[in-house]
């Protein structure tokens, strides 16, 4: 188990600079997620991290120690990649067992570690089988069993779940949870998933564009979003935005609507913002105390109901865990939850 | 929807009965398979076949055989020119296609590295094979020109011989020349096919291997090795009958001298069913290839069969 500290680190392919300085501490035992849309350089990160891209500028440190020139061998990390990349002319535990005979383990040694790993992943009974009789689930099974016998400083997950179908995505999700729960090695995981993301981790790192836009709890980054990238792409469905000017403790919309400000952001009139709600807290009210918005489609889940609407002259969702009989074409009134409201500079895109 | 309709989509066929048989897969799988069926036969199986026969005749140039059973064969083995001719083709077969795989191999595994202008070098591999065999034969003749040699003015030149070398006129100079000739000839075959295998292998395995802890060699003996074999023993064995059964590279540059020792069985079967008329034991030889080829091919063939891992469902 290792610290992993990122500083600074720049990749470029050519000319094109694909990380613009990117600085992450990563503490012990952390389980910490690099998250950002296609293109954002998490997947460069992760592979500068395990030693397969070299580092342009900057310092990578495992474990306190730089590793800028250490070959990936040397850094003690294990790798689970987004194809699984199993041998597939080995079975299971020849799989498992690989990295184990490269070090020269004895038979006993490695027997011992491959029946332990198979026993935590529940593969006991797939060891003689070969990688293309296994289903998607086994597959990813046997790579993180391959990542766990050699009991690494460092975990990395290259979006490890995206080959598999919604259901297993889910399962899988809680088992490497649950096994990062008991093994307790730090962890470095990719994805674009923003579930993922908020369910797995102890911290994010929101990625965007080669940049870092904000590092924090799950909780936190939906919370207080620290800028407009994060507040859309963190939470599902995503934030409400309606862009107004601020006059006299409100946001005005183009169309006129008022939409109300909680006390908390300074008061500047003339400033143009953009006003963030997210769906879920967006609640019906009566005519006289709520936004009026008009019914554009329903969806209901069974667990809650998705309304779109056109409010203020935009779209707007929200999401009620009541149920509800709207028609499309009703109008209706929303109220915000002031304390949930997230306003925005306009400009800068940064939070006030 | 209009009664029109239905009855246009339902019109009984002209020939029920001709149709009723095209729905027939039997039927249709032997129609399809004719095509096909008549070339094999026509100029693969008919030829096989009377070779074979020619082979158990005393059939000459002009004048069909008669049966005279396994004479042909046992006289060949009481011929010492054919059996040097299995010597020699042996001994060209085992070198030329050690030696076709190593280099091809290094070949191809130089070319699936990043090279500065690789799609020319690509090309430029694949030369020796798109030249006509008899082309560059000749060519290879006229290096080995015991008077005009390039090489042995070039070794001259450099100090490090004092005569001509007779490339052609000794025994063993004409064997390796010819071996030469051949792996020149052949290793492009060998290197594009092993480059396609290489660039199937996926990247991930290497960096999944050097994550493992594997060094360059341990890479290529545990990754690249096993997963090349599929198509390695394909291509092992396409290139064995090649040099087994070469013909043209031999009867130009050497026409099986000097004293026979570039004899190939298939130069001698020709030369003695042909220039010297004797059908019937020139077929004899050229059949006495084929349990080399057999061998050969099962080979191939097992080699295939018991790799495992290529079995079973795949859905990536």
């Amino acid at each position: 188990m290792a610290t992993v500290e990122v500083k600074a680190a720049r990749k470029s392919f050519g000319a094109t600079e694909v990380l613009h300085g990117v600085d992450i501490d990563i503490a012990d035992g952390a389980f910490c997620v690099l998250v950002g849309p296609s293109g954002c350089g998490k997947s460069t990160l992760l592979r500068m991290i395990a030693g397969l891209e070299h580092v342009t500028g900057g310092e990578i440190r495992i474990g306190g120690k730089v590793v800028n020139d250490v070959p990936p061998k040397e850094r003690d990390i294990a790798m689970v990649f987004q194809n699984y990349a199993l041998y597939p002319h080995m079975t299971v535990r020849e799989n498992l067992a690989f990295s184990l005979k490269l070090r020269g383990a004895d038979r006993a040694t490695i027997a011992e570690r491959v029946k332990t790993a198979a026993d935590i992943l529940g593969l006991s009974q797939l060891l003689e089988r070969f990688p293309r009789q296994l289903s998607g689930g086994q597959r990813q099974r046997v790579a993180m069993g391959r990542a766990i016998v050699r009991n690494p400083q460092v975990f990395l997950f290259d979006e490890p779940l995206s080959n598999l179908d919604a259901k297993l995505r889910v399962q899988m999700r809680t088992e490497i949870k649950a096994l990062h729960q008991r093994l307790k090695t730090t962890s470095i995981y990719v994805t674009h998933d923003q579930i993922e993301a908020m369910t797995m981790a102890d911290m994010i790192v929101v990625m965007h564009d080669g940049r870092v836009e904000q590092i924090g709890a799950p909780l936190e980054l939906y919370d207080r979003p620290a800028n407009l990238f994060v507040a859309g792409f963190i939470g599902s469905p995503a934030m409400n935005f309606i862009s107004g000017q601020q006059k006299n403790g409100a946001v005005i919309a183009a169309d006129g609507t008022a939409l109300p400000l909680p006390g908390a952001v300074a008061r500047q009139d003339g400033r143009s913002v953009i006003y963030g709600v997210r769906p879920e807290h967006l609640v019906l009210a009566g005519p006289s105390e709520g936004v009026p918005a008009t019914v554009d489609v329903v969806e209901p889940t069974g667990a809650d109901t998705q309304v779109f609407t056109t409010m203020a002259g935009q779209a707007v969702a929200a999401v009620f865990t009541e149920r509800h009989e709207f028609k499309p074409g009703d109008r209706i009134a929303l109220r915000p939850r002031l304390e949930a409201v997230h306003v925005f500079d306009a400009a800068s895109g940064q939070r006030i | 929807m209009s009664q029109g309709v239905i009855d246009g989509g339902l019109k009984p066929p002209a020939f029920p009965a001709l149709a009723r048989a095209l729905d027939n897969r039997l039927v249709l799988s032997a129609i399809f398979m004719f095509p096909a069926l008549s070339i094999l036969l026509v100029f693969l199986t008919y030829p096989l076949g009377l070779g074979v026969w020619m082979g158990f005749t005393d059939a000459r140039v002009g004048r069909p055989g008669e049966f005279i059973g396994l004479e042909n064969y046992v006289s060949l083995f009481q011929d010492s020119v054919f059996l040097l001719s299995v010597f020699n083709t042996l001994v060209y077969t085992a070198i030329a296609t050690v030696l076709k795989f190593g280099l091809g191999l290094w070949l191809a595994l130089l070319l699936n590295n990043a090279l500065p202008f690789k799609a020319i070098i690509r090309a430029v591999v694949l030369l020796p094979y798109i030249v006509p065999t008899v082309l560059s034969a000749i060519a290879f003749w006229w290096i080995y020109d015991p008077q005009f040699s390039i090489v042995s003015w070039a070794l001259k030149q450099f100090g490090l011989i004092d005569r001509y070398i007779d490339f052609l006129g000794e025994p063993w100079n004409a064997r390796w020349s010819v071996i030469v000739a051949n792996v020149w000839r052949g290793i492009p075959f060998v290197a594009i096919c092993l480059l396609a295998g290489l660039q199937t292998i996926s990247p991930s395995l290497y960096e999944a291997a050097a994550l493992d802890g594997a060094n360059a060699w341990q890479r290529f003996r545990h990754v690249t090795v096993p997963m090349l074999m599929p198509i390695l023993s394909v291509v092992l064995t396409f290139s064995v009958l090649f040099t087994f059964t070469d013909f043209q590279l031999i009867y130009a540059i050497t026409r099986g001298g000097p004293l026979n020792s570039t004899h190939l069985m298939a130069t001698l079967a020709f030369q003695r069913a042909i220039p010297g008329g004797q059908m019937g034991e020139g077929a004899a030889i050229a059949v006495a290839m084929i349990p080399f080829l057999v061998a050969a091919t099962l080979f191939s063939y097992y080699g295939l069969q018991r790799r495992k891992w290529q079995q079973g469902e795949s859905n990536d």
